[in-house]
């Protein structure tokens, strides 16, 4: 035990071993979620509910502590005292289920000797299933202390924290047999590295060695370190490949020949019926149900997403509204007001809007994991991935970035392949968002004939293209970056443990909801909230003198509304009689004095309707005075041969914050009052035309937008995400340029060739 | 014979193979030379294959299952 008054107790096990359920049970809400520094792999943290002092660390799920995954490297970086400081105790989750594999990575961390608790968890579906462990007998055989529990209702929980409370001595490793041939090798090597490379400790020398042996790039590590260590285990490697010793399954074979005796003697079969679980595989990865359910899964969890989020999403989006209306009205008139209403209020606003399609889709998302059904999900379409060179395993990040890429990108962490990681995030952006959707809408209702072609209509039509367009180009991106950018890596693989089904908790699910979204709106907040004020200062200044302008019209707007009056005064009765005086002088009812009123009336009306107008031109001038404007006419020759004038390529710059905005921009641009309204805006657009005539949009200017808005990566969100989960901004820079170059090429191929074939 | 020739419900003892990355793994999920291995069933669209190995269920690709050669246990 360490001299600090604090201990720290490591949570190890394989995945789907309810580790992190038992993590929530022993904090409780003391926790922290970082990242380890430099790579991508979670650090979650919380001190032990009621003792302060006991901090428990929840690692990565895994099978070995031999790194052949990123998590595997971590976490035994971790245990071994290389990453952070080492923990004190270490708690081995296990399937009572399945005790042999799960044994293996609890033998590997007994040989780093240091006191282990083996939590034998989920003994309940275990004893369902006829499976009946002997605690004791177990506890002698494996020489650690052995806790049984069900840690998603929180039995045997209190009986851990004692235990880790009074912790045992450190485990005594080495209770398996290593081939004779290797094992004569150990002691002279460990010697050999604790000389080179003095911060290993001599007890751990044994494991460096079996995982340097095993493995190319735990023996990599050492390269630079202990040099003269790593050529001698290159000289035993190729030695024992003469001698035709299995050097490679040396650990492996030796351990599971320990364990296969041990789960036989302490594991006790009841009944040999098939499981519940296997019951239920017959049908849900049945030939053609399988498929079937999944396609009826997927279609639920869409309507749910988009359904659902409405009302809540409406909600924000008139709750924003109203508090930046609130801070207008309530703060001085300044620039200072109008950052934080237009920049700070609607930039996070356009994100925080999209809370609530995260948060269900991460509730689905938890679901399917928690049941087990995300495995069966990946079992039935890998066949499909392996196609474009990913996995089974892609398919549900793939599939979220329909509503979103964020929680898509998240998502693709499930995968333990690096590369398919990557290339999941890297291609997720393409799938159409929901964000998409309001601009698909405007522009198909726009420009899109509504007549039919058989039962379908051209606009529902023109919508779905869009939705396979992103989707197969996401497929054709996928082939080429794994075929010409992430060529290092393994192959794209499928090992996948299909777990046994579960009934899944209500507490975990939304507890693992609202920790990924706050992630989410926590972490990428921040760079959203940067880039919003950074927009807004593009689209404030330089300010415009627009005083001149808008005294014209108000002059105007007063002019007209004298004008109206004359027109009642010549309805009077008596000449020269003042208006205020027709009170009295009329009855009421009167018809001409109805007519005098309703002239008043409709004065009145068009005076404010004019000033309204005032404050548009005056914005609609501000924008294209701004940076904004002036971006979009320097934009304007690259974008000509897309079809797109400033105007569009203005609105395309504000859209690099949230695809969205483009509707607002343009809204604006076009002076019409309420863009969301969106028939208005319409009409503006059909209306413009260039200084010669022509129209500004066109349908084949329309389409070429819309292919523009598919492919292209106008939503920082994304690379703030994309950013965090790959740990570096190379990746989201080449995402954005890819993606970017793909739709100026796509919309290019799509309005030249649209006016080769005549089309306008 | 390999494991990618056993039809579902069919089982095999592990004899040997080609040691490669995806091998390293499968040894440490338990599938040794020696290890009993049931194919339980095959996905719908034909691979990959949901195995049975030291009581727990496995899904490997055929690609991966045809490197690993096996004797077939009678039933």
């Amino acid at each position: 035990m360490s001299s600090s008054t604090s201990i720290r107790v490591a949570l190890v096990g394989n995945p789907n071993v309810g580790k992190t359920t038992l993590f929530n049970r022993l904090t409780g809400l003391n926790q922290r979620i970082a990242n380890f520094p430099g790579v991508t792999v979670e650090r979650k943290s919380g001190s032990l509910t009621g003792s302060p002092h006991v901090e428990v660390i929840d690692l990565p799920g895994t099978y070995s502590l031999t790194p052949r995954s990123l998590d595997e490297r971590i976490t035994y970086e971790v245990l071994v005292g290389r990453r952070d400081e080492a923990p004190d105790l270490v708690v081995c989750v296990v399937d009572a289920g399945n005790l042999e594999r799960n044994l293996y990575v609890v033998s590997q961390v007994i040989d780093i000797e240091m006191p282990v608790i083996v939590a034998l968890n989920m003994v309940d579906a275990a004893e369902e299933n006829g499976l009946v462990v002997d605690v004791p007998a177990l506890e002698t055989e494996l020489g650690v202390p052995v806790v049984p529990l069900v840690a998603s209702r929180g039995k045997g929980v209190d009986e851990l924290k004692k235990q880790i409370l009074d912790p045992p001595k450190p485990a005594q490793g080495y209770r398996w047999t290593l081939m004779d041939a290797v094992d004569a090798k150990i002691p002279a090597l460990s010697k050999e590295l604790v000389e080179e490379a003095p911060q290993v400790r001599l007890d751990h020398g044994r494991m460096e060695i079996l995982r340097a042996l095993a493995e190319d790039e735990a023996l990599d590590t050492w390269r630079q370190i202990a040099p003269r260590f790593v050529r001698h285990i290159e000289e035993l490697r190729k030695e024992f490949a003469e001698r035709g010793i299995a050097w490679r399954h040396a650990e492996v074979s030796g351990r599971y020949a320990w364990l296969g005796p041990i789960v036989n003697k302490t594991v006790r079969r009841v009944k040999g019926a098939a499981t519940l679980s296997d019951r239920i595989d017959a049908v849900l990865t049945h030939q053609i149900f399988g498929p079937l359910f999944f396609l009826v899964i997927l279609i639920g969890i869409f309507q749910a997403v988009f359904s659902w989020a409405t009302p809540a999403m409406d909600l924000i989006e008139t709750g924003i509204s109203a508090l930046a209306a609130a801070v207008q009205s309530n703060l001085p008139v300044g620039w200072a007001t109008d950052l934080l209403t237009d920049g700070v209020i609607t930039g996070v606003g356009n994100v925080v809007v999209f809370l609530p399609q995260i948060l269900l889709l991460f509730f689905f998302l938890g679901l399917m994991e928690d049941t087990g059904y995300m495995a069966r999900s990946a079992f039935i379409m890998d066949r499909i991935m392996k196609r474009v060179g990913l996995s089974g395993g892609s398919v549900l990040p793939l599939l979220s970035s329909y509503a979103c890429a964020i929680p898509g990108i998240m998502a693709a962490r499930t995968l333990d392949n690096e590369r398919d990681r990557l290339i999941t995030i890297m291609v997720a952006p393409l799938m159409s968002c929901s964000a998409r959707l309001p601009v698909y809408t405007l522009f198909i209702a726009a420009f899109i004939p509504a007549g039919t072609l058989g039962i379908f209509g051209y606009q529902g039509l023109a919508m779905f293209s869009m939705y396979m367009m992103g989707t197969v180009m996401a497929f054709v991106a996928a082939a080429i970056l794994k075929r010409f950018v992430f060529t290092k890596g393994s192959e794209s693989y499928f090992v996948m443990e299909l777990p046994p089904y579960r009934r899944p908790r209500a507490r975990q699910i939304l507890w693992r909801m609202i920790q990924r979204s706050k992630v989410f709106a926590v972490r990428a907040g921040k760079i959203i909230l940067a880039c919003s004020i950074v927009l807004w200062f593009l689209a404030s200044y330089p300010r415009i003198d627009t005083n001149a302008e808008r005294a014209q019209i108000e002059m105007q707007a007063a002019q007209q509304r004298e004008a109206r009056y004359a027109e009642a005064e010549v309805l009077l009765p008596v000449p020269d009689m003042a208006l205020p005086d027709l009170e009295g002088s009329l009855e009421s009812g009167d018809p001409t004095m109805a007519q005098i009123q309703s002239i008043m009336q409709q004065a009145e009306l068009e005076y404010a309707a004019a000033l309204d107008s005032a404050r548009i031109v005056e914005q609609s001038a501000q924008i294209r005075g701004s940076a904004v404007g002036y971006l979009g006419r320097i934009l304007e020759p690259v974008m000509q041969p897309l079809g797109f004038d400033w105007k569009i390529s203005a609105g395309l710059v504000s859209a690099f914050a949230a695809r969205e905005v483009i509707i607002s921009t343009l809204g604006i641009i076009y002076s019409v009052a309420d863009a969301e309204e969106g028939v208005a805006l319409r009409d503006a657009l059909k209306a413009d035309r260039y200084p010669d005539g022509r129209p500004v949009f066109t349908p084949l200017v329309a389409v070429s937008l819309l292919v523009f808005f598919v492919f292209a990566l106008q939503c920082m969100s994304t690379l703030a995400i994309a950013r965090r989960e790959t740990n570096t901004w190379r990746w989201p820079l080449v995402m954005w340029l890819y993606m970017t170059a793909l739709a100026y090429i796509a919309s290019l191929v799509v309005y030249q060739g649209g006016q080769l074939l005549g089309l306008s | 014979m390999t494991l990618q020739d056993l039809r579902p419900g069919e089982s095999g003892r592990i004899l040997g193979f080609e040691p490669d990355a995806v091998m390293d793994r499968l040894m440490e999920m338990g599938m040794l030379p020696g290890s009993e291995v049931q194919v339980v069933r095959l996905a719908p669209l034909g691979d990959p294959m949901d195995l049975k190995v030291r009581g727990y269920h496995l899904s490997i690709r055929k690609a991966e299952a045809a490197q690993i050669r096996i004797s077939k246990c009678e039933a």
